[in-house]
């Protein structure tokens, strides 16, 4: 019990941005209309690829002859990237295929 | 001072998401919404890779090696996903998206395998010691400590670090499995498959992997605290950190293989907000705040807006995700709701 609560206090910043932005995201997409449910999930599939920034740290921490951490550092870079790059790009080209549609109505 | 850039840079990060986010949800203003939190993603990642430091590390200055290969994995990124993206037909998409969820997940799942065995140490180190000094495990555990203590570590962050570490993992790494899994049922080459129990089978793996996850960090938890009595700690929480790694794996594909493909974007959108709070424990993990934040506002928009999509296929969360579990399920659930 001891332990958990100096873990607590310990990361008692970290706690509170998580708390407020569970309700931050539940705020800021509150009223989404049903067409853009799928850009929306594009959009955030791409945020969470901040995900790279954690690859990146490993990556830049691994020791030199550490092969194996290089290697997986590597991996992550890549996939991070992909997530990243990827996911911005497809949600551009949905929200224009959006765009484009309610052009011609 | 680059370090407070450093800080600036996470905080625009932070910002433009929200904002990002926020335009994302309505029509007019999506497009640009989306433009706006890839620039923040870019001022972020940029300002890690040039102004990133460790205070805590002691072998170097505390910046990042290793540019090279930072670069040429940042550019086959690029490239490889830029190219994926322009070629994919319209109606391909959805998977695509789920595609590249999966890839955020492995790359959440690959940066826990790094960190666990950063944090337990190389394994030659203890080997060599076993055996060309003959030093007994005790003397073994207590080096481990010292060193833990050296580093200004206490048993409890310790334990607290390999929690974060290993609930990253696995949250990673059904998200890997189960987008991979939804990408092929999309495509058309995977096709839907569920057996008799099989929701029972699921609910026990999950439970198995919570108390392998509590049993690893208990014994880590002891041995740090010099009280194991275990004859090698070590070996024994590898073990289990890898079984964890491939039940859970297993557990991603069991998840959504029954799920039929109609209901594939609700998933996919689940998937979303799991590899959303993977990437919010890789924040935990390296006190990094617009990992966190921006993980866990995926973490919970996803959740939510998955429970819109459910509403407006006019079903409930728990009917999508049990409800195909074989025709007697399906049938008592439709008639429920």
């Amino acid at each position: 019990m001891d332990t958990l609560l100096n873990f607590l206090s310990d990361h008692i910043e970290l706690v509170y941005i998580v708390i407020l932005s569970i309700f931050l995201g539940i705020e800021v997409i509150g009223r989404v209309p049903s067409v853009l449910h799928t850009p929306l999930m594009s959009g955030a599939n791409a945020i969470h690829g901040v995900v790279i920034i954690g690859a990146i740290i490993v990556m830049g921490k691994a020791e030199s002859d550490n092969y194996a951490a290089l290697i997986l550092g590597f991996l992550a870079v890549i996939l991070g990237t992909l997530n990243v790059v990827g996911g911005f790009m497809v949600t551009d080209r949905m929200l224009e295929m959006f765009k484009g549609k309610k052009d011609r109505k | 001072m680059a370090y407070s850039l450093l800080h600036l840079a996470y905080l625009i990060g932070s910002i433009t998401f929200i904002v990002g986010l926020k335009m994302l949800s309505h029509p007019a203003s999506a497009r640009k919404g989306n433009l706006i939190a890839a620039a923040g993603m870019a001022i972020a990642i940029f300002g890690t890779i040039f102004l990133y430091e460790d205070t805590s590390d002691i072998h170097a200055d505390g910046h990042l090696r290793n540019y090279a290969w930072i670069f040429s994995g940042l550019a086959i990124g690029c490239v490889v996903g830029v190219l994926a993206a322009k070629k994919v037909k319209m109606t391909a998409m959805p998977e695509m998206v789920s595609l590249f969820n999966g890839m955020g997940g492995a790359c959440a799942m690959l940066i826990s395998i790094v960190e666990f065995n950063h944090l337990l140490g190389p394994v030659s180190f203890t080997i060599s010691l076993n055996d060309t000094i003959g030093w007994s495990n005790n003397a073994n555990n207590l080096l481990q400590s010292l060193q833990h203590l050296i580093n200004g570590v206490s048993p409890a962050n310790a334990a607290g670090k390999l929690v974060i570490i290993m609930l990253g993992m696995l949250i990673g790494t059904v998200s890997f499995t189960g987008s991979v899994i939804a990408w092929g049922k999309l495509n058309g080459r995977i096709k839907d498959a569920s057996f008799k129990g099989q929701h029972i089978i699921n609910l026990s793996l999950l439970g198995l992997l919570l108390v392998l996850v509590i049993y690893a960090v208990a014994a880590y938890y002891k041995m740090v605290d010099m009280s194991s009595s275990s004859t090698n700690p070590q070996l024994v929480i590898r073990l289990l950190f890898y079984s964890v790694l491939v039940l859970s794996a297993l557990y991603g594909i069991l998840f959504v293989m029954p799920i039929g493909g109609a209901d594939m974007p609700v998933v996919i959108s689940l998937l979303n907000s799991f590899t959303g709070v993977a990437a919010a424990f890789g924040g935990f993990l390296y006190d990094n705040p617009v990992m966190l934040t921006g993980g866990i506002l995926v973490g919970s928009a996803g959740t939510i807006l998955t429970i819109l999509m459910c509403k407006a296929m006019n079903r409930s969360l728990k009917n999508v995700l049990i409800g195909s579990f074989g025709g007697g399920a399906a049938a008592s659930n439709g008639g429920a709701s």
